[in-house]
């Protein structure tokens, strides 16, 4: 059992939890992943580490509450515990692994996109540590789904927050800031890294692509054991098949085919929402075809 | 009952159309009076053949003697002197091509029913809680086994009859690895079976570590240099699956086995109160024709599909035991034999609609001794599908491999090591089963931990 030693609420939809686990804490590094398992039902979810600390033995997960498990997840307090918690999972960011001195000439941007803040997070500290100061773009739907602001301000260089709505910092997606940072204030970027929904990523590609920066994006696909064996993460990237789990999850964003992805991530989204239903409603709901009669 | 004769007593199994629909356990086991006048059918030969077909050298007329004279007891010390999964093998390893196919009995009518008397002496032996003999005292040695495989439980348990103090390092969040995650209930049932041998083997007092990812969570070195192991086992299994390299591989609705039965059976998707789903659809090809195909397009059957298995070599060549075949030919699984995939059909929101195939006639002998199936010019059609199932094989994870230094393999990736002791290229590490083989058989990976566990003891001795 893995024992749940803090959590917050960062805002209705969103909590951090700091999970007792000291062999996952011992050797992980920015960019890699735990696999977490509420209970004996439970399915292994994946969730990038946000922070670690190697002395208390804990790691910290962020988690948006999107399905039943999450949800279930969610319901559980400071003192309880998983059942399971397995990592560190996957590569580690190349920014860690690759010679400090040729990353310590480059201008790096961070573009996160909602929960993947999250993963970002570590990353950015991990240079600061090192003497590095990346800019941080972090873009939300609405100013309530801005996380880790005040974490993130005290490791980044400049720190950029849009909202889509408008509602907190600058106005409109994570690209028009790109755009409005390279074209309108002359900023110039050598490596771009960018974690979050995959269409957020899709589009940054595409953006960042125009000003030819090599562009690493952490791929979130759908995962059983994490460890190799199973293949669902498979992705295509430039010619290759690549496993997520094991080759990733970070990749060059230029060469995955995101819609292939996006795509492979919808094939359980009928048993989910029948899930999420059944949780909150009773098990009432067949499939919605609404043709039962006297059930919803 | 008729007096023991040239044909073995028939086994009481569930009815196929009844079965096709659950996940219950196809063979239901000999009643004691079945087992003992199959037992007396045995010649105890002063030469037992059968011995010398088991991987793991049983020492079977000594076992069916006691079960003969209704001594249970004595029957499952002989039993599980030699094998700490004793429930296991008498389910799932292929007799008809080892022990069985030894037996004297096999030249003139039936061979004795080595696996099913096994599997009733180690069933029995439980619902009576009997326990293997442990060792007498502890020899103050660690010894670190990754895996809690066949390959690991055999050489975790045979060390800790020995005194060492041995820790399982385990992956996933439950322990049995090929047995939980891989075969299906319906041939290894996890509850009444896998687990309680897997709780035998810790009475012996070895410690079970799950959610530990060697390579990742912890390396070798670094189980040898700070956590106090002289020794350790690698058991960590096949690994990557393979899939064909053909257009619409990565459509929705294509899985490898490896994927399908771990949903199905380590996180019990079959289940209604499971969380993690399975794609449950009206009809399944599955392409490969080995125990995993056959598991998976059973496993698919009982989800409600109409299932097809596409082998591109004929019948004679399946390399599925001849009772997976026949038991899912019984189940109504469809085969087209010399039959290859080209290409996965897709719509336009790529889900899976069908699957290109070409017929195949077998041409000369290939390096494995089997006639190569060749493709027939023109012969293409497709066969619809909404979902297939790459039942391929697999290929070694190179986790350990690449984080363990000085630890060499060969050309296809797997471990190197002797096949008399487990001994590996790095001192004190010592490995079996699929991670050195490629995928093989449970009891083969059994046979590796059993010598590996020997070698490990002689090491440590002569240290």
């Amino acid at each position: 059992m893995y024992l749940i030693k803090k959590k917050r609420v960062l805002c209705p939809s969103i909590f951090l939890m700091d999970v007792e686990a000291p062999r996952v804490a011992q050797y992980c590094q920015p960019g890699q992943f735990i696999i977490v398992r509420i209970d004996d039902q439970g399915e292994r979810i994946p969730l990038t580490i946000c922070d670690y600390d190697r002395e208390a033995g804990t790691i910290t997960i962020v988690v948006q509450t999107i399905g039943a498990s999450t949800k279930r997840m969610m319901d559980l307090e400071e003192g309880d515990s998983f059942h399971d918690f397995v990592g560190p999972l996957g590569k580690p960011s190349e920014l860690i692994t690759d010679d400090i001195d040729s990353i310590k000439d480059k201008k790096i941007l961070f573009v996160a996109g909602g929960l993947g803040t999250a993963p970002v997070y570590p990353q950015v500290k991990w240079l600061h540590e090192h003497g590095i100061a990346a800019d941080v773009i972090v873009g939300a739907k609405t100013k309530e789904l801005v996380i880790l602001e005040e974490e993130m301000s005290a490791v980044a260089g400049n720190l950029y927050i849009t909202t889509d709505d408008g509602s907190y910092g600058r106005e409109g997606m994570v690209t028009k800031v790109i755009d409005d940072l390279i074209t309108n204030e002359g900023k110039h970027y050598d490596i771009c890294v960018s974690i979050g929904p995959m269409i957020m990523m899709k589009f940054c590609c595409l953006t960042t692509k125009k000003y030819e920066i090599p562009t690493i994006v952490s791929m979130n696909p759908i995962m059983v054991d994490g460890t190799g064996m199973c293949g669902a993460c498979r992705l295509t990237v430039g010619d290759e098949v690549k496993f997520a789990c094991i080759d990733g999850p970070e990749f060059d964003g230029f060469k995955v085919n995101f819609d292939e992805a996006m795509g492979r991530m919808r094939l359980y989204k009928t048993q989910e929402g029948e899930a999420l239903l059944a949780l909150e409603e009773g098990k009432t709901h067949h499939g919605g075809c609404g043709n039962c009669g006297g059930d919803k | 009952m008729a007096a023991p004769g040239f044909e073995k007593v028939p086994i009481s199994e569930q009815d196929p159309k009844v079965r096709a629909t659950n996940f219950d356990e196809v063979c239901l086991g000999y009643t004691e009076e079945e087992a003992v006048l199959e037992a007396s059918r045995c010649l105890n030969c002063k030469n037992p053949k059968c011995v010398n077909g088991c991987p793991v050298q049983i020492d079977i007329p000594g076992f069916i003697t006691a079960l003969k004279e209704q001594d249970l007891k004595r029957s499952y010390e002989v039993l599980t002197t030699s094998s700490s999964l004793p429930a296991v093998c008498g389910r799932v390893c292929p007799q008809e091509t080892q022990c069985e196919a030894q037996c004297i009995r096999g030249i003139k009518g039936d061979a004795v029913s080595i696996g099913k008397l096994e599997r009733y002496v180690a069933d029995k032996a439980r619902e009576q809680g009997l326990s293997m003999v442990a060792s007498s005292g502890k020899n103050g040695h660690k010894v670190a086994v990754v895996g809690s495989g066949p390959a690991g439980l055999t050489c975790a348990g045979d060390l800790a009859k020995l005194g060492y103090d041995v820790t399982i390092f385990e992956a996933l969040h439950e322990a049995g690895g090929v047995l939980t995650y891989g075969i299906p209930e319906f041939r290894l049932p996890k509850e009444g079976v896998v687990k309680p041998e897997v709780e035998i083997v810790k009475k012996l007092g070895v410690k079970l570590e799950t959610n530990v990812v060697i390579g990742k969570s912890v390396t070798i070195d670094e189980l040898m240099e700070n956590e106090g192991f002289e020794a350790v086992f690698v058991g960590s299994g096949a690994g990557l699956p393979m899939f064909m390299k053909i257009p619409g591989e990565n459509a929705k609705g294509v899985f490898s086995a490896n994927e399908y039965l771990t949903r199905n059976n380590l996180m019990k998707a079959f289940r209604e109160n499971a969380d993690t789903p399975i794609f449950r659809p009206q009809k399944v090809a599955v392409v490969g024709g080995g125990n995993v195909a056959m598991d998976a397009a059973r496993t698919a059957l009982r989800l409600g599909a109409e299932v097809t298995i596409v082998y591109r070599r004929s019948e004679a060549e399946l390399p599925a035991r001849a009772e997976e075949v026949e038991h899912a030919k019984e189940e109504g699984i469809k085969f087209e034999l010399l039959t290859n995939p080209t290409e996965i059909l897709t719509d336009d929101d790529n889900n899976v609609t069908g699957m290109r195939c070409i017929r195949m006639e077998l041409g000369e002998p290939d390096a494995s001794g089997r006639r190569r199936p060749v493709p027939i010019e023109g012969s293409e059609f497709d066969l619809p599908t909404d979902a297939v199932i790459m039942s391929l094989g697999t290929s070694p994870n190179p986790l350990i491999a690449s984080t363990t230094n000085g630890l060499d393999t060969n050309k296809w990736k797997c471990i190197v090591a002797d096949e008399a002791n487990g001994q590996t290229s790095k001192e004190g590490v010592f490995a079996g089963g699929d991670a050195v083989t490629g995928a093989a058989t449970v009891i083969l990976a059994m046979g590796a931990g059993k010598a590996a566990a020997k070698g490990i003891d002689e090491y440590i001795k002569s240290k």
